[in-house]
């Protein structure tokens, strides 16, 4: 039994300009230790999935199917219930760390409110872990700096705070929405490297969240393309990049700059659907360079072809990996 | 932080000069003057009249001698209506009166508004939020004009239970009706925003990452929302306290109060040049004073502001 179990998730969201399907029907289970991608576009519904499993979707946001964690239901279950859960087992690491720290707070206090809700210390002891976490993150002078404020960090300096934060219960699922994605390009690697060696140091399985294929292939074993909140392709990472078999999946290589080749990059034309009026087809139809006249009528489902591999498409294998 | 406070305080004295200035001749300016009565006074009454107040000087030499009398000697000058009464007496004794019920006022419209401004938003959408949504809206549009006569019928003509006017600062029962009448609608406004920032505050990123550490609801309130929400509520604050402190007309007059507030409208009235000074004066220090307090408590509690 995997230690994560998402099955059919659906967010919605009410709007007033209707009905917003952020999330239609997604599924993926996480091993233990495992480091799984989630790999897609602005809008993707990516983030909404990771929200939706520890009931952290904005208040007009519901999410409906199944998260079993341990072996235990966790979808939707009342807040007294989830604060168990959130941050003690699965804690997660958000995009933007200058707005998700708070800025009103000494980094001390953030921390150390973790451990004395979840663990029970003492302010004082539970300080004296923060800093021992903030030291594992390679915060340098820690000791002092854990007492001063947000913006008195620079944007890498704060994202390992945030990462620290989330490491106090050393949880057994780490979940981390675009990690780098706020940063300097020279910090992003640096604050990847981290993640991945705490990752093996703490045998923490981690949902890798982000729309940076290089990423997802220096960090994660497997990994799953997202469309229009619906899985497009799932493979291991190697066959991913090797033979990509959804023309999405496709795309999103061509368009990643590459040093090996000539090749110039490619774009994907055209922009990510408007979630409010989904069409009832595939969601990537109207960008697709292999679109058929059934893609717009009816969504393919996501189809196992060969180990751990499987993909949501109405053209054979051959004809788009040629 | 001192070397702030001083600076600020410095440019204080030209600000408040400006205002002195500036009052003073507007009311100059405005035709008629303390002495205008319906009734034509003989031209040379009125001229002994403007040579004992000196308004036969020139203005410029007017503003200056007012001035060397506040700096001087703190001599707001004699009142030209009140023959008897100086305008150190007319603030030194209704001051005090209004600064009671407006401080109470004050201490009701925070506490009230902001529990009811923070509920809303925490049960928003929720019969609660509507209720408090509701009060603070049905305060709001209830002028205080017309609040005083009702609240007059209600305690005092129908249960008895309250004085219906007076004022005495030993027994509290004269002091309710003057605070309700002041309070409700700062008291709606504190309430307006509270909510509005606190929904805000409630739908920005580290409330999320609050609550994905598995905070209750309540310490998420209380430790990460209540103090940026509060921000905005603050600004409104400063000068909502300068105005109740410094009374109201209204309850000055429904209740017979004896504050300031009926003072600065009589004076106006009747071109009481001096009293209408003394209370801008007073007033304008006030909002000077409590913007400068206003950014002390930004400062504390917004950590990215230092001084």
């Amino acid at each position: 039994m995997a230690l994560l179990e998402v099955n059919d998730i659906n967010v919605r969201f009410d709007t007033p300009e209707g009905e917003i399907h952020a999330v239609n029907g997604v599924s993926f289970a996480l091993e233990r230790g495992e480091a799984l991608g989630i790999v897609g576009e602005s809008g993707s519904g990516k983030s909404q999935l990771s929200f939706s499993i520890l009931g952290l979707l904005a208040a007009n946001g519901r999410a409906s199917g199944s998260v079993k964690f341990d072996g235990r239901e966790i979808l939707n279950l009342p807040d007294a219930e989830l604060n168990k859960i959130r941050s003690e087992r699965i804690a997660m690491v958000f995009q933007d760390p200058m707005t998700a720290l708070n800025p009103y707070m000494r980094i001390s206090d953030q921390m150390a409110e973790v451990l004395t809700l979840h663990k029970g210390l003492s302010k004082r002891d539970a300080i004296a872990e923060a800093v021992r976490m903030l030291d594992a993150v390679k915060i340098p002078d820690a000791k002092n700096r854990v007492r001063l404020f947000p913006h008195e960090f620079s944007g890498g300096m704060r994202q390992r705070v945030m990462i620290a934060m989330a490491l106090l219960c050393k949880p057994d699922v780490l979940i981390a929405d675009e990690p780098t994605t706020a940063l300097d390009v020279t910090v992003q690697a640096q604050i990847m490297d981290l993640l991945g060696e705490l990752r093996r140091e703490l045998g923490m399985a981690t949902v890798l969240i982000t729309h940076d294929l290089g990423v997802v292939a220096g960090f994660c074993e497997r990994a799953i393309v997202m469309y229009g909140g619906q899985v497009m392709e799932e493979a291991p990472v190697d066959p991913l990049f090797a033979q990509p078999t959804h023309p999405y999946t496709k795309g999103l290589l061509g368009a990643l700059p590459r040093l090996d080749t000539d090749r110039a990059m490619t774009p994907i034309r055209g922009n990510p659907p408007n979630m409010t009026g989904m069409p009832t087809g595939c969601p990537f139809c109207p960008r697709c360079d292999f679109v058929e006249e059934i893609c717009a009528r009816q969504m393919p489902p996501l189809t196992g072809f060969a180990e751990g591999r499987a993909r949501a498409c109405h053209r054979a294998i051959e004809e788009v990996a040629a | 932080m001192i070397v702030y406070i001083l600076k600020r305080l410095a440019v204080a004295i030209p600000t408040l000069l400006v205002l002195i200035i500036a009052s003073f001749v507007l009311m100059h300016v405005a035709p008629g003057g303390p002495f205008t009565a319906e009734r034509a006074v003989p031209p040379e009454v009125l001229a002994n009249l403007n040579a004992k107040y000196g308004l036969d000087q020139p203005l410029w030499k007017q503003i200056a001698t007012y001035l060397w009398g506040v700096v001087a000697h703190f001599d707001f000058g004699p009142s030209f209506v009140y023959k008897d009464r100086s305008v150190n007496d007319i603030i030194s004794q209704g001051f005090p009166v209004t600064l009671t019920y407006g401080f109470l006022s004050f201490i009701a419209a925070v506490l009230v508004g902001v529990t009811l401004g923070v509920t809303a938003a925490i049960k928003r959408n929720s019969w609660l939020d509507y209720l408090a949504v509701g009060i603070s809206i049905g305060a709001q549009v209830l002028p205080n004009f017309v609040m005083a006569p009702i609240l007059v019928l209600i305690f005092t003509l129908s249960l008895h239970w309250l004085p219906g006017g007076g004022w005495s600062f030993d027994d509290p029962r004269f002091w309710i009706m003057p605070v309700i009448a002041l309070s409700t609608s700062y008291m709606a406004s504190i309430a307006r925003i509270t909510r509005s920032s606190m929904l805000e505050v409630l739908s920005s990123n580290h409330i999320r990452t609050a609550r994905a550490k598995g905070l209750p609801k309540r310490k998420i309130i209380m430790r990460h929302a209540l103090r940026p929400a509060l921000l905005p509520v603050i600004s409104y604050l400063g000068p909502a306290f300068v105005s109740m402190i410094t009374g109201s007309v209204i309850v000055d007059v429904y209740f017979t109060t004896g504050g300031i507030g009926k003072s600065f409208v009589d004076s106006a009235l009747n071109r009481d040049y001096a009293v209408m000074m003394g209370v801008t004066i007073l007033l304008g220090t006030l909002t000077i004073l409590f913007n400068l307090v206003v950014d002390i408590i930004y400062g504390w509690i917004d950590p990215k502001i230092r001084y």
